[in-house]
């Protein structure tokens, strides 16, 4: 039995010997590996983007739109439906067991004027509760009362984003009264900083105020744009869309044929389907960079077949001195292991820079896991010793004295 | 020195050609004792190549029975008779076949990578030894293509030497050389052989076979003729009769 040092080094001497070769062999896996470990590390970091973004807006939330609706073949779109009402959130606070908090959702846009700033944005009309559901902080004043809100009081929370563009950056706005679409507003609070949304949205350019002022005196409707809930836990919030499903379509008195004339998203349904995407996304590049990997392999072991060619002397020469069919099989597919998984080692290196500077264009974050890297190399392995099988074989049957006569 | 290192009984070796069947071998007896320094000769196809390479274990007869150093070699599979090529015999070729690109040590080293029991100071060791040997110690970091066609010869014979063989065997070993470098060679192989080593080699040149100690002559798959040598050329002798230009210089 040749032992494995003996062996290593008859392998390394030899590739050694062919540095140059040995090198444009592994650059074809250094790609394949790079690409794999890139494309994984890129759509992986993109993937952990979203989500993190969208766990921060809670992953217990529940959003309950109106549905679109249709009148004589004519859709009038999701927004001007008055599917909803107050009274569905009051239905929904008493009935609902499965959610913890409901807030009524009433949206106006229009032109906000402070001194000689002025900004455009959407006022949400909520209740106190939405803070909660929606994961907001409050960073100075305070929050609407219970009686602000029965009153309709013309008082308002403003985002980080709007502060700046009325008050520049830092600024503490608490106390001030701003004009909303021309009506005076006292500003009682402004939001911590939230940042982007996954989807690149400005999540501080919104501001706050009652349900009840926004619906009144900024939109003049009757019914709400929408209901924000929070499930009493992340599992339950399947079980609390159905509930509300069944509520809803009670109380509107729907009939088993009809449609709902509402629309329920839950934040960890869509983080499911957004995962799903993504995960999608990164196995099609992985797959695709899976391609240049095997064509990496299939390159190695077109060399390993020239070199069992090229070298069949030295196998005579070799055998004649006493190595065993199996030492050289051994070395021929060692000397392909090595090639592979040291170039595999490359590829990784050049993988997670290449996905570095990606990540910093795309302005992404990049996450290697340790599994595209452990895959990365088990498949190196694989290639080395399935693409180095054949030509080994090869060699190892050389009948020694016409190997030796080989010219 | 009266040991008998190989013995051979009706040796035959038929090789398939298609449909025909060829004799390369057809009966041959021969014993050949330690410390002899043996020339094989004959015209082409007359069975030498064939012989030599069963000596070398390297290929197996058809029948008859070879004993190498009190073993039976016929009876060894393909393993073992790589075990028994790399524990018991030197190989020196026509065309040297050393690895390029790999210095002379390492080319000398080779033979001991495949023996397990082999630590890798003692390799280095012995290396070193077998070079010295030849007297190419000084010259061990070069590359096959650094040295002349005489001195990769020497490495050859360096490399045969180096597992301490019962038995050297050398395919024309001086059929790439010039004449003076060819007598420089057969001195080595005289200087080794009055150690004691066993050398066989094949030859086609009567001059060079004259070196040797006794001569077996093959024909047609025969032994012809096989005498000892009365006329014995003695190299150092004969490299004093050459002129003493350096042709290998010219070869580099």
């Amino acid at each position: 039995m040749m032992n494995i040092r003996n062996l290593l080094k008859i392998a390394i001497r030899a590739l050694v010997r062919n540095k140059l070769r040995a090198i444009l062999t592994m650059l074809g896996i250094i790609i394949g590996v790079a690409s794999v470990i890139a494309m994984l590390a890129i759509g992986e970091g993109s993937k952990k983007n979203i989500q993190d973004q969208m766990s921060s807006m809670g992953t217990n939330l529940i959003m309950i739109m109106p549905n679109m609706q249709m009148r004589g073949g004519v859709s009038l779109g999701a927004s001007s439906s008055m599917a909803l009402k107050m009274s569905d959130v009051e239905t929904l606070r008493n009935e609902a067991v499965y959610l913890s908090e409901v807030s009524p959702q009433v949206s106006a846009s229009g032109q906000v004027i402070y001194g000689n700033q002025n900004t455009q944005t959407t006022v949400h009309g909520v209740s106190g509760e939405y803070l909660d559901i929606r994961k907001l902080e409050i960073g100075s004043g305070r929050i609407f009362t219970s009686s602000e809100v029965r009153g309709m009081s013309k008082v308002c929370i403003l985002g980080t984003t709007v502060v700046e563009n009325l008050f520049g950056e830092g600024a503490d706005p608490v106390g001030v009264t701003i004009r909303i679409k021309n009506l005076p507003f006292e500003v009682i609070g402004v939001l911590e900083d939230k940042g982007e949304s996954g989807m690149g949205q400005d999540q501080d350019d919104l501001i706050l105020a009652p349900w009840t002022t926004v619906q009144r005196r900024l939109a003049a409707i009757d019914y709400i744009n929408g209901i924000y809930a929070s499930a009493v836990s992340e599992e339950k919030s399947t079980a609390a869309a159905d509930e509300v499903t069944e509520i809803l379509r009670r109380t509107h008195k729907l009939k088993e044929s009809d449609e709902d004339d509402f629309r329920i998203m839950s934040q960890s349904e869509l983080l499911e389907t957004v995962s799903s995407i993504t995960d999608i996304m990164t196995y099609l590049l992985g797959a695709i960079a899976g391609i240049s990997l095997l064509v990496g392999g299939i390159g190695i072991m077109n060399i390993m077949f020239v070199s069992v060619t090229e070298r069949t002397r030295e196998i005579g020469l070799r055998m004649s001195i006493g190595g065993r069919s199996r030492d050289i099989l051994r070395q021929f597919l060692v000397e392909s292991i090595i090639m592979s998984i040291l170039g595999g080692a490359l590829g990784v290196v050049f993988g997670y820079l290449i996905g570095t500077v990606a990540g910093t264009l795309m302005n992404s974050p990049v996450v290697v896991t340790t599994q595209s890297v452990v895959l990365a190399f088990a498949v190196c392995f694989v290639i080395g010793v399935f693409f180095g099988w054949y030509p080994a074989l090869k060699a190892a049957n050389l009948n020694p004295i016409d190997a030796l006569r080989y010219e | 020195m009266d040991n008998v290192i190989i013995e051979i009984k009706k040796l035959r070796k038929d090789y398939h050609v298609g449909d025909v069947v060829v004799h390369a071998l057809r009966g041959v007896d021969l014993q050949i004792r330690e410390g002899e320094f043996v020339a094989i000769m004959g015209m082409s196809g007359s069975g030498k190549s064939t012989m030599l390479n069963i000596l070398g274990c390297l290929d197996q007869p058809t029948g008859g029975d070879y004993f190498l150093d009190g073993t039976n070699v016929n009876s060894m599979n393909r393993d073992e008779l790589a075990g028994l090529r790399n524990r018991k015999l030197g190989f020196v070729f026509q065309a040297y076949n050393l690895l390029p690109r790999t210095t002379a040590l390492e080319n000398v080293e080779l033979p001991l990578f495949y023996n397990p029991k082999m630590k890798s100071k003692e390799r280095l060791e012995r290396a070193v030894n077998a070079l010295e040997a030849v007297g190419l110690k000084e010259r061990m970091g070069h590359m096959p293509n650094q040295l002349s066609g005489g001195q990769q010869q020497r490495v050859a014979i360096a490399r045969s030497l180096v597992n301490d063989p019962v038995l050297i065997l050398a395919d024309e070993p001086t059929g790439n050389l010039d004449t003076r470098t060819s007598v420089e060679i057969m001195e080595l192989f005289q200087a080794l052989n009055e150690k004691g080593r066993t050398i066989v080699f094949v030859t086609h040149e009567p001059d060079i076979a004259r070196f040797a100690t006794r001569n077996v002559v093959f024909r047609d798959g025969r032994i012809q003729r096989e005498n000892m040598v009365t006329d014995r050329l003695f190299a150092s002798d004969v490299l004093l009769t050459l002129p003493v230009e350096n042709i290998e210089e010219f070869e580099n």
